[in-house]
């Protein structure tokens, strides 16, 4: 039996069309067999949010950070040509034409696909979102976790 | 050219021509012949990269009417 390929992602951004790009080169990876992890990371950390509130307890400057942040992959931000929200609106109907995937879509498919989804306690903490917040079935870890899975990675991008 | 399966994938933009074909693939047995149609414009680069990391053989593939046809013989 020979040894899977890893590929390791590093999603920082919390933009749509960067995560859709990071997201289509997890689950082809998969698809190549590679053991895929996706490690999310400060703004990245969005696109694991739950789309519906979640009561948990928060000081001030965390509620504000709730309010102002993305909740979900859904409601993430364009990189370019935002235009204050219209630009993912355009961008979606654009690609339901071209059969593209949604990110949600995506997402799921990355679970089904038992791509490891790994949210950095570090930012969580920085940001003030806690576990409930956030998507079930991913995990929690830290830069050595990442390191580990990098280190013997055949690919690994930071997106 | 004689299928086990046959794959429709006509329509579909990537990455889903190849996690379809990869899904595919994974319920046949070795030997088996899977038939994969679509009209993404990459199919055929992605198609044929995968086929060879993977393994399998790249029996053949046809161009008609912006449609391709592929035949990947699992490995």
């Amino acid at each position: 039996m020979v040894e899977k390929k890893k590929t390791t992602i590093i999603l920082f951004s919390g933009d749509y069309d960067k995560a859709m790009a990071a997201y289509i080169i997890a689950n082809g990876a998969a698809a190549y067999d590679h053991e895929v992890t996706i490690f999310h990371t400060f703004w990245g950390l969005n696109a694991l949010r739950k789309e519906e509130l979640v009561k948990v307890k928060k000081g001030f400057m965390e509620k504000m950070f709730a309010k102002m942040m993305p909740r979900g992959a859904d409601n993430m931000g364009l990189s370019n040509m935002n235009f204050a929200g219209i630009g993912p609106k355009l961008i979606k109907n654009v690609m339901k034409k071209h059969h593209a995937v949604p990110l949600p879509h995506l997402i799921e498919m990355a679970q089904e696909q038992d791509i490891n989804l790994v949210a950095c306690t570090m930012t969580m903490d920085l940001l003030g979102l806690q576990q409930e917040e956030l998507l079930d079935g991913i995990e929690y870890a830290g830069v050595a976790a990442y390191l580990a899975d990098a280190e013997d990675g055949n690919v690994n991008l930071f997106i | 050219m004689n299928a086990n399966k046959v794959l429709d994938a006509k329509g579909l933009a990537c990455p889903m021509p190849i996690v379809k074909t990869k899904k595919a693939i994974n319920e046949m047995q070795s030997g088996e012949v899977l038939e994969i149609h679509a009209t993404d414009k990459g199919a055929k680069s992605d198609l044929t990269a995968w086929a060879k990391s993977g393994g399998h053989e790249l029996l053949d593939h046809i161009e008609e009417n912006n449609v391709f046809t592929f035949w990947i013989k699992k490995g």
